[in-house]
Formats: structure tokens, sequence, C-alpha cells
């Protein structure tokens, strides 16, 4: 059970920010991860009375809160609109409607979770993360660097990109096995490789969307996969260049049943 | 810490330890139909409405209920009965104890998507998991409730 000698809604960022730098403080999000991790910190930060649960649309990107929920998210027509529902396919398996109502981008692109949904396929969108004291940082740096004190106040996810997820479950709504992520601008794929199980990461970028894309098992070969309790790497390795072909489909609007 | 807020309709103060949840809270208000069934934040058995809209009270933080509205089972005795007598007609209560976190998300999906398919109900609650039942009886009840529904409007 976690233990909190002080719980403090943060009336401004500047108060949050000043406040986490002790190590004995957390930023309090969705909570959904927080709950289990049973931590006992003196101050616990709480960011939810700092307006940043809004997802703003401008000419070329949408900007989100990281106080935003999955749920938002995936249901945001806009945002659906115009990556081809990739939101609404990539967040429906992340366990079930209450849960996502809660849970927040901004927890799931802070912790850096390797079995991350989420964070495949921001990345394949190209997303920019902002923080409170840094600045924009781009997501694909962000994503290998270690958790530090700063606060993610927005994410950006650019316009002009299509995308497209496939992801492996041993059942429905557990963590994915392994994840692929694609999305294209019309001329050129990029592809993302998650729950490897390791962190997302980028495989591909600029493919050409004729002459590149035939040798499946080549591209896949490539992106470092491992073994946890869910798959062996052996496993990993069959089913890769399945995903790939499939988040692939998806994102050029072939959006096939893989069940 | 006291919190204040609108339980079931009428103003309420409790006390909580900081870290404490919205579950541990309604608990110590004897609000017995929410149940915890997993250390997880995935079974569905904790779930009621916060401001109108079905979360998981395990995860809710405490302090972040203040002024806000929820309800729970208790509350809505009326929608319970029916929906109840729906799933004890289909035999979709086995041991029981899924179905107020189930029927707390049925209620939220009547009133968000009343006219859904059998597909959008699984979609939906999906995560409220049940050892049980199979989930077959489950859908047969839900299908009749949301019909029933429907023939009243
Ligand atoms: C049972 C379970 C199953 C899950 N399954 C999946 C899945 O299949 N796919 C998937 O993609 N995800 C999955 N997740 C992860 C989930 O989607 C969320 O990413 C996760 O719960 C974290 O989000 P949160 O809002 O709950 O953050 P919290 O739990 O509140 O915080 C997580 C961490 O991030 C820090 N933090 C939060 N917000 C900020 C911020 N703005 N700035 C700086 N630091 C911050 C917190 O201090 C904490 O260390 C699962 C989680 C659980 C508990
Ligand atoms: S007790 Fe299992 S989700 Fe809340
Ligand atoms: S009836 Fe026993 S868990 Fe659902």
């Amino acid at each position: 059970m976690a233990s909190y000698t002080n719980y403090v809604m943060a009336q401004s960022l500047e108060e949050a920010y000043a406040l986490n730098q002790k190590k004995s403080a957390v930023i309090v999000a969705g909570n959904m991860w927080l709950r289990m991790c049973g931590l006992r910190r003196q101050t616990a930060i709480d960011l939810s009375k700092l307006g940043l649960d809004a997802i703003e649309e401008t000419q070329d990107a949408f900007i989100v809160g990281s106080m935003t929920s999955l749920r938002a998210l995936e249901t945001h027509e806009a945002l659906n609109r115009e990556t081809g529902g990739a939101f609404r396919e990539a967040l429906a398996p992340i366990v079930g409607t209450q849960f996502r109502r809660t849970a927040t981008v901004g927890g799931s692109v802070y912790a850096r979770f390797g079995f991350s949904d989420v964070s495949a396929l921001l990345l394949a969108l190209d997303a920019q993360v902002e923080l409170y004291k840094r600045g924009v940082v781009p997501l694909e740096e962000y994503q290998r660097e270690t958790w530090d004190r700063d606060i993610l106040t927005h994410v950006r996810i650019p316009k002009g990109r299509r995308a497209g997820i496939a992801s492996v479950r041993l059942s429905k709504t557990d963590f994915p096995v392994l994840v692929c992520a694609a999305s294209t601008d019309g001329e050129t794929l990029r592809l993302v490789m998650g729950a490897r199980p390791a962190r997302a990461m980028v495989v591909a970028d600029g493919l050409r969307l004729t002459a590149d894309l035939q040798d499946w098992e080549a591209l896949a070969g490539s992106v470092p996969l491992g073994t946890n309790l869910r798959a062996s790497e052996a496993y990993r390795r069959k089913i890769a260049p399945v995903l790939m072909q499939r988040a692939v489909q998806a994102c050029l609007g072939g959006n096939e049943d893989d069940h | 810490m006291t919190i204040e807020f609108t339980l079931n309709g009428r103003p309420v103060t409790a006390q909580a330890h900081p870290a404490d949840s919205l579950y541990d809270v309604l608990r110590a208000l004897n609000i017995a139909s929410v149940k915890c069934g997993c250390e997880t934040t995935n079974c569905g058995l904790c779930t009621v409405h916060l401001n109108g809209k079905a979360v998981l009270s395990c995860s809710v933080p405490a302090p972040r209920v203040a002024g806000h509205e929820v309800v729970t089972l208790e509350g809505l005795q009326q929608e319970a009965l029916a929906l109840g007598a729906c799933l004890a007609d289909e035999g979709a209560e086995q041991c029981g104890f899924c179905a107020p976190g189930l029927m707390m998300n049925v209620l939220a999906l009547a009133r968000e998507n009343p006219a859904a398919t059998d597909a959008q109900i699984d979609a939906y609650l999906a995560g409220n998991l049940c050892r049980c039942t199979g989930y077959m009886s489950q859908r047969r009840a839900i299908r009749r409730y949301l019909d029933s529904l429907e023939v009243r409007a």
C-alpha cells in the first residue's frame, strides 16, 4: 500500500515542478499504475487542477494535455479522422472503458513502459513531448532517456499522417506480446515496434511505399527482440513480420480484421 | 484529511489518509456494494460513477473526489432492480461477486449508448471480469435489459 504524508493539489505548474525536485515527492496522474507501486513518499503532487486535460487542434498539430485520458483520445473525432482511426484501434484493447477513462496520456508517455501501445502509436506519428522546464523534445529522443524530475505538460501530435497498429495478446485486455505501429504521409512509411519486450523504438523511417515493402522478414529481422514471461524471442521473431504487414495494411487503409 | 463530496445525492464528509482511494473511503462509509477484486487495476469490481461516468474507484485518489458527485449501486435502486431481474432470469449470477461492478458499468453504457450492438456491449464491458459465468448469460441479460429500455422509451 502506498503511503504519503501530504497530498498536494498543485495550483500551478511552477508549484508542481518545485515540489517535484525532491526525491521524496511523486507526481500522481491517473494513478492506475502508481497505486500498484506501493511507494512511501513525503509528498504526492496532483496535476488534476491545472487544466491539462484538453485536446487543442491547431493548423498543423493536436496539442494534448498530459492529463488527457486515454478514453478521450480514443473517442476524439478529429484526431481519429486525421489518423485513420488509429487512436480508436490502438487504445481499445487496453484493459477496459472505466480504466481508460482515468488513465492518462502523460502517465503513459512518462513511464516509458516496454508494453505500451500508447508510446508505440505516438512514436509512429512522430509526436513531441512538451516538458515544463526543458521545452519541446521529440518523443523519439525522450523515449530513450531515463526518468527525470521535469513535468510532462503536453504531447504534440503533428497532422498529416495516417497510422495503423497491430498487436498480439495472449488474451483480450492483457498486455501486448508484441506491437507494431506504422504511419504514412502518403509517400513514405515509418515503422515502430513495441513490447519487444523492451521499450518501443522506430525500426524504419522514410521507407518508400512500393520499392521498400517487399521483404517483411528482412525488415523485421533487424529489430532487437527478447524474451519475457509472455513470450520467447523466437516466438516474437515469428510473429514480427506478420504484425508489420498488418500494421502497414491498416495504415494504408485496408483495415483487415485480424481474428 | 477531511473530504466533502456528494454520495448518492447526499452531501457527506469523510476522513481519509493522503494515499487512500475512493474505494477505501466508500467502504469506510459502509457502502457494501463496492468490491475490490484485484490489486492490479483491471477487474472492474470497484466501478462507481464519478460525475456520471464509470470509473475504477480503487484507483481514484480520495482527495481528488472533493466537491464531486459519486453514485454507487445503492443510489440507483430502481435501475438496479430491473437489471438485476434480467441477470437472474438469464442465470447470469453465480457467485455474484462481480455483479455490482458489472451493473454500474452496464448502467453507464445504457446512458451513453442505449442502442449498443452485441459487439459494442462486449467492447464496453471488456474491463469487467467474471470468473464464473463465461459471459454469455451476462450478454443475454444485458441485451434483454437494453431492449426493455427501448420498449419503454
Ligand atoms: C493493469 C494494467 C494494464 C495495462 N495495460 C496496458 C496495455 O495493454 N497497453 C498500454 O499501452 N498500457 C497499459 N497500461 C498502462 C496504462 O495505460 C497507463 O499508461 C498507466 O496506468 C500510467 O498512466 P497513469 O495516468 O495511470 O499514470 P500514473 O500511474 O499516475 O503515473 C505513472 C508514472 O508517471 C509519472 N507521471 C505521470 N504523469 C506525469 C507527468 N505529467 N509528468 C511527469 N511524470 C508523470 C508518475 O509519477 C508515475 O511515476 C496498463 C496499466 C495497468 C495498471
Ligand atoms: S479492484 Fe480491481 S479494478 Fe478496482
Ligand atoms: S458470478 Fe462469480 S465472478 Fe461473476
